[in-house]
């Protein structure tokens, strides 16, 4: 079975294919730019290069977010749609799952986290338990604060993956010192090949029905629900 | 550019995404539309009073296989049977058009076929080649929310702005006037049902910009159009919402029918074509006809449905650039700010 990657969810493209749950090839940049106009000519820069006809894909696995929303929706728009034309199953992945990927040898609480502006996170609390990663909490758009309570409240080992990791780091260090694991730099940026593995334990979804994992409402739509809970609340 | 090559029959897949209307459309040789969907999201939008781009954005992504899908079903044709797709780059939203470009692209690259993109303004322009084939030199009117412009066209796939607005576009000053008369969303609509039923009782300012002009100009009139409204308000008057719309509607229609007129007989064109959301405004239509027939001009206005926005003309566009070799690569990117020449 030939499975196609795609990540486009934060700064990293990533695109890789594996066969058989073997990877066959990667290509990875961090570098947050133009992923529209990247993604295809990388996944078709891959493709000659393992010597793979897009007719020989079986499944295309990809990044649901959370993220940034333009970048799930270039890689959501582009999985869906190769999908649909090959008729081939898509399967998508939390971005937080596939990074937590990263630890799945580290004994201890997993906190994988994107930056959502204004001390706001997506985030998620995961576990290894033997070759089965399991989600603790599910994941959210919180306050880094509150997600860094909870950790202290356990009293457990965290390991913190974020390409964001910089910015968090002192307030990582305050709250939980010792028992705080960060890992150097390459450990923060997501891997294609993570993503598929993962994705080969999750179910394929319709192909329309696919969404991305904005894990927000867009701001014009929660400023009209307040608006209209403060009418309800008048009136 | 000279005679097409026509040796066999074009069949192109059009994508459009730039603003509310997810659409998908399949087209022949750029004159017959073999299916056209558009899932339109003006209700979604209605509640926020206007185009929410992130909201937007998110139901093409929704949307996107489902009306590729369906229109397929409709026009019933195979994949072998499509010869390139086509899609909009831009102008419009940047995060809306990025949906039918990834989505067009992923297309192109599964099915092995060329990709060309298409400006937005030139697809509504193609709307009316469904009609009647074009004669040039033409002249095309395009009046929408987000432009207002007169371009002229001596071939196909040509364009050369004569005249365009120097700030709002005609579209958006209908949306603003109709915002202060408290109108439902779209108000464009709205402003010109209430039109058909109020007089010309106030002389707002027409903007001639001088007698050489072909440019627009509506933010004057969106501004008398305020402080009528304001100093009426003040001095206790009462004003009839139809009288306001008739007569902001008239200065409108004036100087879009006026100068399109003369610069139809300056160029010597053949056809006038109009194009745009607003082409589909009853008030302007009936102007301009009455005026094309007089000076004996044809005139082309799409029908309703093709007047907004919709993957057939992206696609009519399209055959033409994809006839004359003009192709994208896989890095097409959205461009929001393109412009048609
Ligand atoms: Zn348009």
């Amino acid at each position: 079975m030939n499975v196609l990657i795609i990540d486009t969810s934060n700064h990293v493209l990533g695109v890789a294919i594996m066969k058989n749950e073997q990877l066959i090839g990667q290509i990875v940049t961090n570098l947050s730019k133009n992923h529209s106009a990247r993604l295809m000519p990388a996944i078709d820069k891959l493709m000659a290069e393992v010597d793979m006809q897009v007719e020989d894909l079986d499944q295309i696995s990809v990044a649901k977010g959370p993220g940034s929303y333009t970048g799930v929706r270039i890689g959501l728009t582009t999985a869906k749609t190769l999908a649909w034309a090959l008729q081939v199953p898509v399967v998508g992945v939390s971005s937080l799952e596939a990074l937590a990927y990263q630890g799945q040898f580290f004994d201890g609480l997993i906190c994988p986290f994107f930056d959502a502006r204004r001390g706001l996170v997506y985030s998620g609390i995961y576990q290894w338990s033997g070759d089965e990663l399991i989600a603790v909490e599910k994941d959210e758009n919180l306050l880094f604060d509150e997600m860094l309570n909870r950790l202290q409240s356990t009293g457990k080992r965290v390991l913190f993956l974020s390409p964001d990791i910089a910015k968090f780091k002192e307030q990582i260090d305050v709250a939980l010192g010792e028992l705080a694991v960060i890992p150097a730099g390459p450990y923060h940026i997501s891997n294609p090949s993570h993503l598929g593995l993962a994705s080969l334990n999750h179910k394929p979804e319709d192909i329309h029905g696919v969404t991305p994992n904005y894990l927000r409402l867009a701001e014009a739509e929660s400023n009209w629900l307040k608006q209209q809970k403060e009418k309800e609340n008048n009136g | 550019m000279g005679e097409l090559k026509m040796t066999k029959d074009n069949i192109i897949l059009g994508i459009e995404t730039s603003c509310d209307e997810t659409a998908v459309a399949i087209v022949k040789n750029g004159t017959n539309i073999l299916s056209n969907v558009v899932a339109s999201q003006i209700e979604s939008h209605k509640r926020f009073g206007g185009v929410v781009p992130e909201i937007a954005s998110r139901h093409h992504v929704e949307q996107m296989t489902v009306v590729l899908e369906e229109a397929f079903n409709q026009a019933e044709v195979d994949w072998e049977e499509i010869d390139a797709i086509a899609v909009t780059e831009g102008p419009g939203l940047v995060g809306a058009l990025l949906v039918g470009v990834n989505a067009a692209k992923a297309l192109a690259f599964a099915k092995r076929k060329p990709l060309v993109g298409v400006q937005h303004i030139a697809g509504h322009i193609y709307a009316n080649r469904f009609q009647q084939e074009f004669e040039f030199p033409l002249l095309a009117l395009i009046v929408s929310g987000g432009h207002t412009e007169l371009i002229l066209m001596k071939e196909h796939g040509s364009f050369e702005l004569i005249g365009e607005t120097l700030d709002d576009a005609a579209g958006e000053a209908y949306d603003k006037v109709a915002r202060m008369l408290d109108l439902p969303y779209p108000g464009g609509p709205e402003i010109d049902r209430l039109a058909e039923q109020g007089e010309e009782t106030i002389d707002f300012p027409r903007a001639w910009l001088g007698e050489e002009s072909y440019d627009f100009s509506f933010s004057g009139l969106k501004s008398a159009v305020i402080n009528k409204i304001h100093n009426a308000g003040q001095r206790g008057e009462v004003l009839k919402k139809e009288d306001i719309a008739a007569s902001f509607q008239a200065s409108v229609v004036e100087v879009l029918t006026a100068k399109t007129l003369r610069a139809a007989k300056e160029y010597n064109v053949k056809q006038v074509i109009v194009a745009g959301g607003v082409a589909a405004n009853k008030g302007l239509r009936n102007e301009l006809q009455k005026q094309f027939n007089e000076a004996q001009i044809p005139l082309l206005i799409p029908p309703l449905a093709l007047c907004t926005d919709n993957a057939a003309m992206i696609a009519a566009a399209g055959t033409i650039a994809y006839q004359q070799g003009k192709r994208a690569g896989l890095d097409l990117n959205a461009n929001p700010s393109l412009e048609l020449i």
